[in-house]
Parts: structure tokens; C-alpha cells; sequence
């Protein structure tokens, strides 16, 4: 970059060990800061995962963020919610309002990890399983759609929603 | 406002003819489409796949391979000799006892009858000539040939139809069964009828074909895509043509 006064790696060799050790130092401070409990492992007590999947307490504007991205939660791709600034919202599912105070916070991890734990017909995507899955795209397979931490914020977001769902017709 | 008026007038026509009869739920992707998209298929003038069909018009009669051969060689007037053909494909091929579509068909041709190299799958040439001869078919009913053969292909198309995949997990009956008429997102969720293809998708501004919908619906549930013309396809298309028996063919039509 001319003018930040970096030098340019000089071979290819030495940017590939740059681009190493740049990946190594990405990778580390999620697994310093934060102890997570992989997928597979997360224990189920009755209809909720009472224990976190992380150490680190979710945060909920995090999570709304995620919620509403269409490429990362999805979950507007299929339910609507109090999202006033959101266009086009699914029709598929219920209406987010309310979820904090339907469910706690254990039934809401379970609902997100794995649902169909609960409801085997669901159509709600398990957020945080890699396997039973048939023909995953290469680009996704063998990891969760949420990581652990993501899973947490969302959590911790769905608990703040404790509006009355709005009536809605169903189409 | 009197061009309104024919948009709507030309619109409802086309819906009273996409609508199956009373008491049957089943209807053309069309149907749920807006108003001004509906007219843009019904018009032929301005119907961007009728670019498709004039294209392979031209091909029907161009040699091609060592001889020369053109389709006309064999085949003369498409508007009489492929009239129905459509209709009834996938169907099996009798020299290698497996099921091709309309594109695998028009490539046997070329291989075995032209001596000329197959069209690669998803290329105007292939889809202009599927394009033109699924035109001679529009208007007529679909008929899938009956026969043991081909219920085993359209019994294995039904398993993929019915069985969950990708990271998301869904299956194509979970949206095309169980929740059409609602939305994904802003997009209506259509019976998944293939009785347009090959169509002008406005979504690729191109002509393509039924495979190539196939994986756009794949990819959205983060599925890896079948190959084109592979088994899994060919299955996947006999059994929604089979589901599809009796309703009109509209190729080339238009979708969002
Ligand atoms: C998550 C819901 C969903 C799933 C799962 C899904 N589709 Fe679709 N499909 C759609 C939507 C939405 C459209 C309409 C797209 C548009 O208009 O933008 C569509 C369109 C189609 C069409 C076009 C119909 C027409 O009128 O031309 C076909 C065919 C189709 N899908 C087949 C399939 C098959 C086969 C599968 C399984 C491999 C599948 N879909 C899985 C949502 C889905
Ligand atoms: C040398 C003769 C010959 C030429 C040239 C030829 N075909 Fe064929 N075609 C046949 C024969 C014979 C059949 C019947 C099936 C078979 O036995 O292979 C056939 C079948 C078909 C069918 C299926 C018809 C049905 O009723 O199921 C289609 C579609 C078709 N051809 C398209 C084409 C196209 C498009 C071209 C030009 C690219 C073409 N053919 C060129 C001989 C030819």
C-alpha cells in the first residue's frame, strides 16, 4: 500500500507466512476469551440448554444485528417481529414479539440450536448442529449456521422481546 | 388507464387460463405473479424468451456436424413434427433404457443422428432449440408417458422432493407442499410447476432452464447443487412433470 510506510512482502513465500500468521492471531483471541461448548456437546435439560454455550455473557444489540442480517440469522428471511425498519419479512414462521416473554433463556438456546429436539416437523433451521445433514454445500459443511458466541447474543436479544406479538392475519 | 385496464385484461386471461379446474389447488408459478410480469409473458412482443425461440428457429434449420445434417433433415416442420413433444418428457431412451429430458433428447440427436459434438448444458444454442420446440407445445396439456420404467424414475424424483437437505435443512415440499402462498422473504412461494421452462427469469435476465432452478433453490438452502443432466435432475424433473399432469405448458414464460 503506498504510503503507509509497511513494506511489501518480498516473495511468495513470505507472504504466505504472513497470511499464517495473520490467520493465527484471528483465531486467537476467540479461543482465549472465550471457553465454548462445541456442538454435539451441549447438554439438553428438559425442553432447554439451561448452561451457555460460551463464557461470555450474550449481547443483545449484537444479537438484533444478527437477527435481522439476511445473510447471517436469516431469521427474517421467514418470521416477521418488531423490526420496524425491516422490509419484506417472511411469512413462514411466528412473529418474533414476545419471544422473552414465551420462553426463558434456556428454552430459547434450544429452540436455536437444535428445535427439532422439540418438534421433529419443524421447518426451523438448527443453528447450531453439523451433523444429520444430507448434501450440505462445500461451502458450509461441518460448521454450525451460528457460531457459539453468536448463538449466546441472539439469546441474549429474543430475551429483551417481551411486547405482545402482533396480531397478524394469516396469509 | 386504458392500458391498465388491458395489462389487468390480458393479466386475468392469462390467470383463467394457468388456474387448474375446480377443486384442483394446483397452479402455474404464474399466478402469483404481479400483474405487469404477467403480461410481459402474455405478450409475445414483449416476451424477452421469445428471443430464445427465435433462436432456435433459425437453429432448427442450420446444419451442423460432418454431413451438414440440419434438424429439418429429419424432422421437417418443427410446428408440426413437435407438437406435443414437450409435454411428455422427461421420457425414456430406448437405445440406452434411461430417462432424458427435452435437452438430453436434442443432444442424443446431435451425437448419435448429426454426428456433431453435444450443446454444453445452460448455453443459448441448447436452450434456444429446447426453448423452440417446448413452443410448439404451448397451449397443450402435460402428458408424462406412463409405463414401469419411468414410475421408478419419478418414485426416486419423489424421494429427493421430499427429503431434507443443505444446512438449512429443508426440503423442496416444505416450501412448495406445505406453504405455498406464503412469502420467503418478498418472494411468493410458487406450487413449483415446471410448466414454463426453458424461461426468461428476470432475477438472471437470461433464458434458463428447469436444472438451473433447481439449483437456485439448492443454494438458498445451502444444498449442494445436482449436476446438470445428472440422474438425481432427471428424476427431479419427471416427478414434478408427473405432478404437473394435465396442466398447460407455457414456454417460454416469464418469471421474477
Ligand atoms: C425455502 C423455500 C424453498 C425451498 C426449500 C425450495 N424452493 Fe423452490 N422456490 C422457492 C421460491 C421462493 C420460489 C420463487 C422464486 C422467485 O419467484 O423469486 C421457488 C421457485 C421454484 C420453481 C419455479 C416454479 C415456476 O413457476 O417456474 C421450481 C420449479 C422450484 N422452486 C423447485 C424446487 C425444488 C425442486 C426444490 C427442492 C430441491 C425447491 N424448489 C426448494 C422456495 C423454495
Ligand atoms: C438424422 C436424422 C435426425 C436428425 C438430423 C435429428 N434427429 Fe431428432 N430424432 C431422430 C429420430 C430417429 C428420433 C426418434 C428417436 C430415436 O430413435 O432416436 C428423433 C427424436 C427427436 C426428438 C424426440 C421426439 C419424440 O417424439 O420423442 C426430439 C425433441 C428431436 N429429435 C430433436 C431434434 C433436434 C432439435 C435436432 C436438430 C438439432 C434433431 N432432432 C436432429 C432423428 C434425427
Amino acid at each position: 500500500m503506498p504510503g503507509s510506510g509497511r513494506s511489501r512482502p518480498k516473495s511468495l513465500a513470505e507472504a504466505r507466512r504472513l497470511v499464517a500468521a495473520l490467520a493465527l492471531l484471528a483465531a486467537w483471541p476467540v479461543a482465549a476469551a472465550a471457553e465454548t461448548v462445541p456442538p454435539g456437546a451441549v447438554a439438553v435439560v428438559g425442553d432447554g440448554i439451561p448452561r451457555p454455550l460460551t463464557d461470555r455473557p450474550g449481547d443483545p444489540a449484537r444479537g438484533r444485528a444478527i437477527v435481522v442480517d439476511r445473510q447471517k440469522g436469516l431469521c427474517l428471511l421467514c418470521h416477521t417481529g418488531p423490526f420496524p425498519e425491516q422490509r419484506f419479512p417472511g411469512t413462514l414462521a411466528p412473529d418474533l414479539a414476545g419471544a422473552g416473554s414465551r420462553w426463558n433463556e434456556a428454552q430459547l438456546r434450544l429452540r436455536l440450536v437444535d428445535g427439532r429436539l422439540l418438534n421433529p416437523d419443524s421447518i426451523m433451521p438448527a443453528y447450531y448442529r453439523i451433523d444429520g445433514f444430507v448434501r450440505v454445500a462445500r461451502a458450509f459443511a461441518g460448521r454450525p449456521i451460528l457460531e457459539a458466541q453468536d448463538v449466546e447474543d441472539v439469546v441474549a436479544f429474543l430475551a429483551t422481546l417481551r411486547e405482545e406479538p402482533v396480531k397478524k392475519e394469516s396469509p | 388507464m386504458r392500458r391498465l385496464v388491458a395489462i389487468a385484461g390480458v393479466a386475468l386471461g392469462l390467470a383463467a387460463g394457468l388456474q387448474a379446474s375446480r377443486g384442483d389447488e394446483r397452479r402455474s408459478g404464474a399466478t402469483f405473479m404481479s400483474p405487469q410480469t404477467q403480461a410481459l409473458q402474455a405478450d409475445d412482443a414483449a416476451n424477452p424468451g421469445m428471443l430464445s425461440v427465435a433462436d432456435g428457429q433459425a437453429q432448427w434449420s442450420t446444419p451442423a456436424g460432418p454431413n451438414g445434417t440440419a434438424c429439418t433433415a429429419c424432422h421437417g416442420d418443427a410446428r408440426d413434427t413437435m407438437r406435443g413433444v414437450a409435454a411428455r418428457y422427461p421420457a425414456i431412451d430406448a437405445v440406452s433404457g434411461k430417462a432424458v429430458d427435452l435437452m438430453g433428447r436434442i443432444n442424443l440427436c446431435r451425437t448419435r443422428n448429426m454426428g456433431a459434438p453435444a450443446l454444453p448444458a445452460e448455453g443459448a444454442e441448447l436452450l434456444g432449440l429446447a426453448a423452440y420446440v417446448g413452443f410448439q407445445s404451448r397451449g397443450l396439456r402435460i402428458a408424462p408417458p406412463t409405463g414401469a420404467a419411468m414410475d421408478a424414475v419419478r418414485d426416486a424424483g419423489r424421494a429427493l422432493y421430499t427429503r431434507r437437505q443443505g444446512q438449512l435443512d429443508f426440503s423442496c415440499a416444505a416450501c412448495h407442499d406445505d406453504n405455498w402462498g406464503r412469502r420467503l422473504a418478498a418472494a411468493p412461494i410458487p406450487q413449483a410447476h415446471p410448466t414454463g421452462y426453458p424461461l426468461y427469469r428476470l432475477e438472471w435476465q437470461a433464458t434458463g432452464s428447469l436444472q438451473r432452478r433447481f439449483r437456485n433453490c439448492m443454494t438458498g438452502v445451502r444444498a449442494e447443487p445436482w449436476p446438470y443432466g445428472s440422474d438425481e435432475a432427471i428424476a427431479l424433473e419427471a416427478f414434478l412433470m408427473d405432478r404437473a399432469r394435465g396442466m398447460a405448458v407455457e414456454t417460454p414464460a416469464v418469471r421474477p
